[in-house]
């Protein structure tokens, strides 16, 4: 029986079947997101009436015997970071509470043509400038597997959302590992497509050279299924790649990696790593071999500059996007009393609206750009960006995909890192040099650590534009894996609803 | 490299537009420092003779046709606005007092 514990695809069976209604669908994930969504804090807005809404229109369109798209009739959390028409978007931000925005992204847009049926907005780091959701103006987000930890961020809200049985999809954003981490930490599927390939029209920017919308699924076949939804070129943003999209469902059910080269990044292995995570990705490896890849070892010397690098170019970029919040002409306005001139309306209320983190990074990113301290900041950590590309073309002379692990630990507990910027900056490690690339990669859920009993995952990356790579080793891995266990790994995950 | 100052931090803020309390700038100050430590190692490999990456994909100028198409209407531009008058956006004075 289909229920929300069911896969996407799954759902989508029933829906075509007419096992169940959408409405059927929404009604019970907008029941699950009243019971748990106190604990976890995975919304910031839910949108009960529009959701049912969508629902009814598709089913009216099922019994007409209209042709539908795969996901029609499937709900989904969308990041509060993309806009949607009507419905209030705040990028986790103070500066921009109470705004409803006159237009949808392209995103939304497609969701709502595909007849993906929006739930709300999820919870997350304000402005998408954090590892954990400790950073969002409206509280944290819960870990479903522990209360007391982070889902990780900046798509926190997201992706505790799916893991916590609200939603079976949702769409976040990756800047430096927004999505692949927090989808480590919650034991579910999180991509970050190639640059370009998922439109960014109206995504509120932060790092606009780094930035990429994707996919979250508890499964790779689910987490496909939407990035064929979402992704396809857009005239509306100049970065978007002008090309057919690659076949990602079609390679997530090959079920077959026989002959491919598979290479182990040596310097995202060993110290550094915590000793279950470790193991972990060892065994994904084993279970690769005996599915008939070849392992190489792959070296990539620039990677240990990539985190420092991308300190200085994100936050340069977010001092540049951010100016836009100037309480003009939407957002906050403060202290405008008919006395004060724009300029000082407008300090005050970036002191109000903006927290510590987007202030630290607005900074940082002020004083890279200066004069005077361009080439030594800005300008080196641009060449590190060659450098890192660079390293990347070596690897993938030699290997069809680069594996590592997501993160260095699994999830961490709340308030553990929050007053420490460089120990939480460090979370992003492993996930970094994918975004100063531009390429795509993938986190594949692949166990439990033994010390904690937490998810962890592995990343998968493809050269640019050959995503379909990694939806075909993670596909074979998660068969695998599933085959091992005998059951899906969020089985383990506390049940987090009311015992009635 | 310069050591950061609270001073730097205040001038900073200005630029960028945001007010600081002065235990903000206090913080700020010490942060940034420990910050900019820990990012300055991009200068140890970043020699003369590599070129600089400012974008993942290698693009030129996008173009599309310049053809007149529907947007938002008035009303839709200024649902957002902090406060408006006579149709347009009302702000704060730009310019001093005459």
């Amino acid at each position: 029986m289909t229920n929300i514990h069911s896969t996407a695809a799954e759902m989508a069976s029933a829906l075509s079947k007419k096992e169940i209604t959408s409405v059927e669908l929404t009604k019970a994930h907008l029941d699950r997101i009243a019971e748990v969504d106190g604990k976890l804090h995975s919304f910031l807005h839910v949108d009960d009436e529009g959701a049912l809404a969508q629902a009814a229109e598709v089913d009216a369109k099922r019994a007409k015997g209209e042709v539908l798209s795969p996901l029609a009739g499937v709900p989904i959390a969308v990041k509060d970071i993309l806009a949607q028409k009507g419905i209030p978007t705040t990028a986790g931000s103070k500066i921009l509470e109470g705004w409803r925005p006159p237009y949808d992204s392209t995103v939304v847009a497609k969701l709502k043509a595909a007849g993906v049926v929006i739930l709300g907005k999820t919870n997350m780091d304000e402005f998408a400038m954090g590892s954990s959701t400790e950073n969002s103006a409206y509280g944290p987000t819960q870990n479903p597997w522990d209360l007391t930890r982070t889902p990780g961020g900046s798509s926190g809200g997201s992706a505790a959302a799916v893991a916590g049985f609200e939603a079976p999809l949702a769409i976040g954003t990756d800047t430096g590992g927004s999505i692949r981490q927090p989808a480590a930490l919650t034991g579910i599927v999180g991509v970050k497509p190639t640059y370009g390939g998922v439109s960014r029209y109206g995504v509120i920017a932060y790092s606009s050279s780094l930035d990429q919308v994707g996919p979250f699924g508890r499964t790779v076949l689910d987490t496909a299924l939407l990035h064929e939804v979402i992704a396809g070129h857009d005239e509306r943003d100049s970065t978007s790649i002008n090309a057919p999209v690659p076949q990602v469902v079609a390679a997530s059910k090959r079920l077959d990696v026989k002959g491919m080269k598979i290479g182990v990044i040596k310097e995202l292995s060993g110290s550094g790593f915590q000793a279950g995570v470790s193991a972990r990705i060892n065994e994904s490896i084993e279970l690769l071999v005996a599915a008939g890849a070849e392992i190489v070892e792959v070296s990539c010397p620039n990677f240990e500059y990539a985190l420092a690098a991308y300190y200085l170019i994100a936050p340069s970029e977010a001092s540049s996007n951010l100016a836009r919040f100037d309480s003009m002409r939407y957002g906050l306005r403060v202290g405008d009393d008919g006395t004060k001139g724009a300029e000082e309306v407008m300090s005050a209320t970036r002191e109000v609206g903006f927290g510590k983190e987007v202030k630290r990074r607005i900074i940082l990113g002020t004083y890279a750009l200066s004069s005077g301290y361009y080439d030594a900041y800005y300008g080196s950590a641009q060449k590190v960006r060659t450098l890192v590309k660079r390293d990347f073309e070596n690897a993938f002379a030699k290997a069809d995909v680069l594996i590592s692990p997501v993160t260095p630990t699994t999830a961490f507990k709340i308030g553990e890192k929050s007053n420490d910027p460089v120990a939480m900056y460090l979370s992003d490690i492993a996930t970094i040099p994918v975004n100063m690339a531009g390429i795509g990669g993938m986190s594949l859920p692949v166990g439990l650590a033994e010390e904690d009993g937490l998810p962890v995952g592995l990343q998968i990356m493809a050269p640019l534009m050959q995503d379909d790579r990694f939806y075909r080793v993670g596909g074979t891995l998660e068969a695998a894996l599933l085959s091992k266990w005998g059951k899906p790994i969020l089985s383990n995950a506390p049940d987090l609803a009311v015992k009635k | 490299m310069a050591a950061i100052s609270r001073d730097d931090v205040a001038h900073l803020a200005k630029l960028a537009r945001v007010e600081m309390t002065p235990d903000e700038l206090d913080h700020m100050a010490v942060e940034l420092e420990q910050i900019l430590g820990a990012v300055k190692r991009v200068q140890e490999v970043a020699t003369a003779d590599i070129s600089p990456t400012s974008h993942p994909l290698s693009m030129s100028n996008v173009f599309r046709d310049d053809v007149v198409k529907p947007s938002l209407t008035n009303e839709e531009a200024l649902s957002g606005a902090p406060a408006k008058a006579e149709d347009r956006f009302k702000v704060p004075q730009i310019l001093g007092e005459e």
